[in-house]
């Protein structure tokens, strides 16, 4: 198993610094930053004085040296925006951004597998459609209208829960359920799909010709099987969480690293952007590290891959 | 910024409206008025940020030499008792004694002297320059007496020493510096920061010692800001109890939030006045603009009165010069382009262009509002090929010389003269696309001038010729709508700034 890991890590690494490079070269193409760090009053002169502090007038290849050299010994430099230090602003968004994602998966996760196994088990039952239902209605609704409707009803009408806000886990009740129905519905097929596979497939037959009990068949030998791919596709869609929850945190005000990338490009915050792409673009590597891994051992079978 | 589509608006304030929403309940008790920000504020130190946030908490937390009554627009003194001019150059403040900042900070000769020190550096990288390089020192002379140097002959000094440049504590902020003056402000204004959490969570709490300024006393215990980006959050939190205040709300649900009898919606104007640009100078290279013809076409193809009534609402008004009526030399007695679009065929007909022509038409902000002006410029002839770009994209466009037509607004940062805007745009910088040499020299007289008389004349010359000559289409005045909770009182100013120290609970 160990080579296998090794091999998987060193690849990881690879497309973290590819990732980081041309998000550094497409930041560069997209504007002038030193015009945008000036701001509105700014004159050439100044923005020609910005360029040289800032370091702007060299080839960008020394550029984007500098930024590695320094990122490698864990110095994201400061950023333009709030003159704070990438590094602790990024730390301090993250916590919400890793709360919600972590909640959301887990909410998508613990609805979507039930509902899917069920779903397989009894194919066309009644609870078979309600799933189904379940998964188009989550993959049409937009989150910001589903995020909306859920503060109406639970913090305005029935003044349950508060609307907006970090303050406490009951603001991140909502934006959970948003961020995890959007994750439900492809688990959930993917999970009944495999089930009604396995489920119909030789040694299911063969474990319950020897008398093994259902839930024996169904959890050891089906589900085992069958949620593979869900595994690799939590991954991705964790990934996506982490990195993608800019409507959700918007709506909800929760002031995360999804929205502090969206705010950041529009800023031209050129440090800030850099670190959270390469820390989201880290955040997929890991997740779908940790599938592989998880797999491999899940099935031996693709220790080889 | 404005991307957040309408309909959403539209879907939230549907659904409110159907919704039996529970009577909103302010924080009355707790003494806590409870506001949102829609932008994440980048720093609180004031000289470090260029945004509405940073002027509504400078306002509150600190204080400035001089005053200017947002009612009668009489500059009194606050920090200063009295000042003086001692020549074209030397203002001399006596400065108010007893008072003392956040920390307990005495404030006297030495925080003037260090603070206009620091900000007139260009190094020390105060965030809008023109807020403070028109200053090249101060000298204190003694305790309660100090002096402003100026670089050269600047009479709006007296309008930015009460609006942008606020004094800051010596010790204090040669020990903390910007960043740590953002996280832990300290000012001798009507509000103490309790807390900032950068960008997003702001606490303020009345200040007790606060001095006897024209500011008033402060009657609201404890102000808690959050940033919130949506403005139907916002909406949802006010329904809730949760927020007491919000601002800058979008005129279609201000409408529907007044109708529903539980808050005041204030409207109030905005000092932001909206724009066409033309490359007059012809730095896009052959553009028809150059044509004065065509500029007066463009100006009589607009339908001024229509977009205030149908997009911008509320006391939002036309306008004809290239500033804000208020601003001191902002003359009203201008050539006003009335709506003709035959007229506006004539002309361009008479400028050689009988089947119009086709040019790039650029904006930033309020799409809306820019499609509405391309279809009135449609409507004559003139095609536009219509591009909506980031602010920074379109100025770096702008000082290449590369926009021939673009749609712009320009906010003066509040300050009530109208060399913070004819000036800005006329005196040949990188972003005058008209480069008139009279133009310049004219203002360059009214701008130096210590003659107020001769202030206006000089303004009134160049504002008339910008006019007559058409090289701008200036259209609007922007106003911007305040909703609060019943609980609270308070009259929105007509320079977009909130004042914490102006409202009470009722």
């Amino acid at each position: 198993m160990l080579p296998f890991i090794l091999k998987r890590l060193g690849l990881a690494l690879l497309v973290a610094f590819t990732v980081s490079f041309i998000s550094f070269s497409l930041l560069f193409l997209s504007g002038d930053p030193a015009a945008a760090l000036a701001g509105e009053t700014a004159s050439g002169e100044d923005i020609e004085a910005i360029r040289r502090i800032y370091g702007f007038d060299r080839p960008m290849l020394v550029q984007y040296g500098d930024w590695l050299f320094s990122a490698l010994r864990g110095d994201f430099g400061e950023s333009y925006y709030f003159k704070l230090p990438v590094a602790s602003l990024i730390a301090e968004r993250l916590q919400v951004t890793m709360t919600l994602g972590v909640c959301g998966i887990l909410f998508a996760l613990l609805t979507a597998v039930p509902l899917g196994v069920v779903a397989a088990i009894r194919p066309n039952s009644l609870i078979d459609r309600v799933a189904l239902f379940l998964s188009v209605a989550g993959q049409a609704m937009p989150s910001f209208w589903f995020g909306l409707i859920l503060i109406v009803v639970f913090a305005i009408q029935l003044g349950l829960l508060p609307p907006s806000g970090a303050a406490t886990w009951r603001h991140f009740i909502m934006p959970t359920i948003v961020l995890g129905y959007y994750a439900m519905p492809a688990i959930m097929r993917l999970t009944r799909a495999g089930m009604l596979d396995v489920l119909g497939s030789d040694y299911i037959r063969t474990a319950r010709a020897k008398g093994a009990g259902e839930t024996r068949v169904l959890f050891k030998h089906a589900l085992r099987n069958a949620i593979i791919p869900v595994v690799s596709l939590a991954a991705v869609q964790m990934g996506f969480m982490l990195g993608g929850s800019i409507v959700v945190e918007s709506v909800f005000a929760l002031h995360g690293a999804g929205y502090l990338a969206w705010e950041s490009i529009a800023r031209n915050d050129l440090p800030t952007v850099q670190a959270l792409i390469l820390v989201f673009s880290m955040f997929y590597i890991v997740f779908t590290f940790l599938a592989d891994v998880l797999n491999a051992w899940l099935d031996p079978r693709m220790r080889s891959a | 910024m404005n991307r957040r589509p309408l309909d959403r608006s539209a879907i939230l304030a549907l659904t409110l409206a159907m919704s039996t929403a529970m009577p909103a309940f302010a924080d009355k008790a707790s003494g806590t008025l409870n506001v949102a920000f829609t932008k994440e504020l980048e720093n609180v130190d004031s000289y470090f940020n260029s945004s509405r946030e940073g002027v509504v908490m400078q306002r509150a937390v600190w204080d400035g030499l001089i005053y200017r009554d947002p009612e009668t627009n009489e500059y009194v003194g606050n920090l200063a008792e009295s000042w003086e001019w001692i020549d074209d150059t030397t203002l001399e403040f006596k400065l108010r004694e007893g008072v003392t900042f956040h920390n307990g900070e005495a404030f006297n000769a030495d925080d003037v002297v260090y603070t206009v020190n620091f900000v007139a550096k260009e190094e020390n990288g105060v965030k809008t320059q023109r807020n403070v390089n028109w200053m090249e020192s101060a000298e204190k002379i003694d305790d309660y007496t100090v002096r402003i140097k100026l670089k050269e002959k600047f009479p709006a000094a007296i309008e930015f020493l009460s609006g942008p440049v606020s004094m800051y504590p010596n010790e204090y902020y040669a020990e903390a510096g910007p960043s740590g003056m953002g996280l832990k402000p300290v000012g001798t204004g009507p509000y103490k920061v309790l807390d900032v959490v950068p960008g997003q969570h702001f606490v303020l709490e009345a200040n007790e010692n606060y001095h006897d300024s024209p500011k008033g006393q402060p009657k609201i215990e404890k102000i808690d800001i959050r940033t919130i980006p949506d403005v139907n959050t916002q909406m949802a939190e006010l329904f809730s109890g949760s927020l007491d205040l919000i601002w800058q709300v979008p005129a279609d649900q201000a409408e529907k939030l007044g109708e529903m009898g539980q808050f005041t919606v204030a409207n109030e104007s905005t000092m932001r006045v909206g724009y066409l640009q033309m490359d007059s100078a012809g730095r896009s290279g052959d553009t028809p603009f150059t044509d004065p013809l065509v500029r007066k076409a463009v100006n009589h193809a607009i339908n001024r009165q229509e977009l205030v009534d149908a997009l911008l609402q509320g006391s939002s008004k036309v306008v004809y010069t290239p500033c804000f009526p208020s601003q001191f030399g902002c003359i009203q007695d201008v050539t006003e382009y009335e709506y003709d679009p035959e007229k506006a065929k004539e002309l361009l007909a008479e400028a050689g262009y009988p089947d119009g022509f086709s040019t790039e038409f650029y904006a930033y902000r309020d799409r809306q509002y820019a499609e509405a002006i391309a279809s009135y410029l449609n409507a004559v002839g003139i095609d536009t090929d219509f591009k909506m770009l980031q602010y920074s994209a379109l100025r770096e466009l702008n000082m290449d010389g590369e926009v021939p037509l673009s749609f712009q607004t320009w906010g003066s940062y509040s300050i009530n003269d109208a060399s913070a805007m004819v000036s800005q745009f006329f005196k040949h910088g990188s972003l005058d696309s008209t480069r008139d040499e009279e133009v310049l020299e004219w203002l360059n007289v009214a701008d130096s001038s210590t003659d107020p008389d001769e202030r206006i004349e000089y303004y009134t010359k160049a504002i008339q010729k910008i006019s007559d000559e058409a090289f701008w289409a200036p259209m609007f005045t922007y106003n911007t709508n305040y909703v609060f909770s019943d609980t609270v009182s308070y009259t929105p100013t007509p320079d977009e700034v909130l004042r914490f120290v102006d409202m009470s609970w009722n």
